[in-house]
């Protein structure tokens, strides 16, 4: 698996996403910058990872998703190519239309930086194969921006067509009010396009790769993906 | 050309902000207030004498930058 980190001037968690996906794939991971207008060559999976994006002046991802690099981006998932956007790189999809909706301000206007429990929806998706469906992993948030919202028709489609991926939970995978940490519509942290190769999540599963980290939860997004790329080749 | 965008928020979508904004003012003790809706204003200098033109131009903008219109509504003022 041949991954690319798109890098917008303000974004900050750039390595921790190569690193995640160097440690699983066991190949570099490449940098593509906001002002280039193609890919490197080969690409499999291009990353949008999170950060503040030109200091989240106008809206949080809104410049970022006019960039040059953005039009590569479409034309990538326009192919079938596989895109993950997480944090600010959900935001700037959303931006971007590729995903639908938006991240509107926390519920409850409290920036959130702390661990938090996902429920694994499915498994039989590229972004979710390392896990088993209703699987509870634990990963962190860092985010005042990540009260993901769409119009009825919009949320009734993604949950008809079970597009959403990730959902926040309590520790036994219980979906309720308190454990919705930012108020999100039907506790959304993770979607996917109607083709099923764009996905965008609030939380960090990069950030839960390594022991040292405390945790590994998050490897299973990354290893998912690595087999995903193997069963194809 | 001056000219003038404002940003709002489509009604139905919730405004943590405004909500802020409006308890604030409650603490103030400022009198009648019953909701607040926080929103954008965007002063913007055009060249040329063309107002039909200006508020195209200006409309662009706005669907393609200044607004996300999946939860904003905007309004285009040229003042000339």
């Amino acid at each position: 698996m041949k991954s690319a980190v798109v890098v917008f001037p303000g974004i900050n968690r750039e390595h921790d996403m190569a690193r995640a996906l160097k440690l699983a794939s066991g190949h570099e991971t490449a940098m593509a910058w906001h002002a280039d207008t193609a890919l490197p060559q080969g690409t499999d999976l291009v990353v949008v990872p999170g950060g503040f994006s030109y200091g989240d002046y106008l809206r949080c991802g809104a410049i970022a998703a006019r960039a040059p690099i953005m039009d590569a981006v479409r034309a990538h998932a326009a192919r079938g190519g596989l895109v993950m956007g997480v944090c600010n790189g959900f935001q700037i999809l959303c931006e971007a239309g590729l995903l639908p909706g938006v991240l509107m301000r926390n519920a409850r206007l409290k920036f959130i930086c702390k661990d938090v429990h996902l429920r694994i929806e499915r498994s039989d998706t590229p972004f979710t194969r390392g896990y088993n469906a209703g699987q509870v992993i634990r990963v962190p948030v860092a985010h005042g921006e990540g009260n993901y919202e769409a119009d009825d028709e919009t949320v009734k489609r993604l949950e008809g067509e079970g597009r959403v991926l990730y959902r926040y939970c309590a520790p036994d995978g219980a979906i309720n009010d308190a454990s919705n940490i930012n108020g999100a519509t039907h506790s959304i942290a993770g979607i996917v396009n109607d083709a099923g190769n764009v996905l965008g999540m609030m939380p960090h599963p990069e950030n839960h790769v390594e022991a040292i980290m405390g945790c590994t939860d998050g490897r299973g997004l990354f290893a998912g993906l690595v087999e995903h790329f193997a069963r194809a080749a | 050309m001056k000219a003038r965008v404002t940003v709002t928020l489509k009604s139905g979508i919730l405004d943590p902000q405004g909500k802020a904004i409006e308890g604030a003012l409650k603490s103030l003790g400022v009198d009648g207030v019953s909701s607040v809706r926080q929103g954008k204003v965007f002063d913007i200098e055009l060249s040329g004498n063309d107002k039909a033109k200006a508020e195209a131009a200006l409309k662009q903008a706005a669907d393609k930058l200044l607004a996300n219109t999946v939860i904003e509504n905007y309004r285009v003022e040229v003042m000339g």
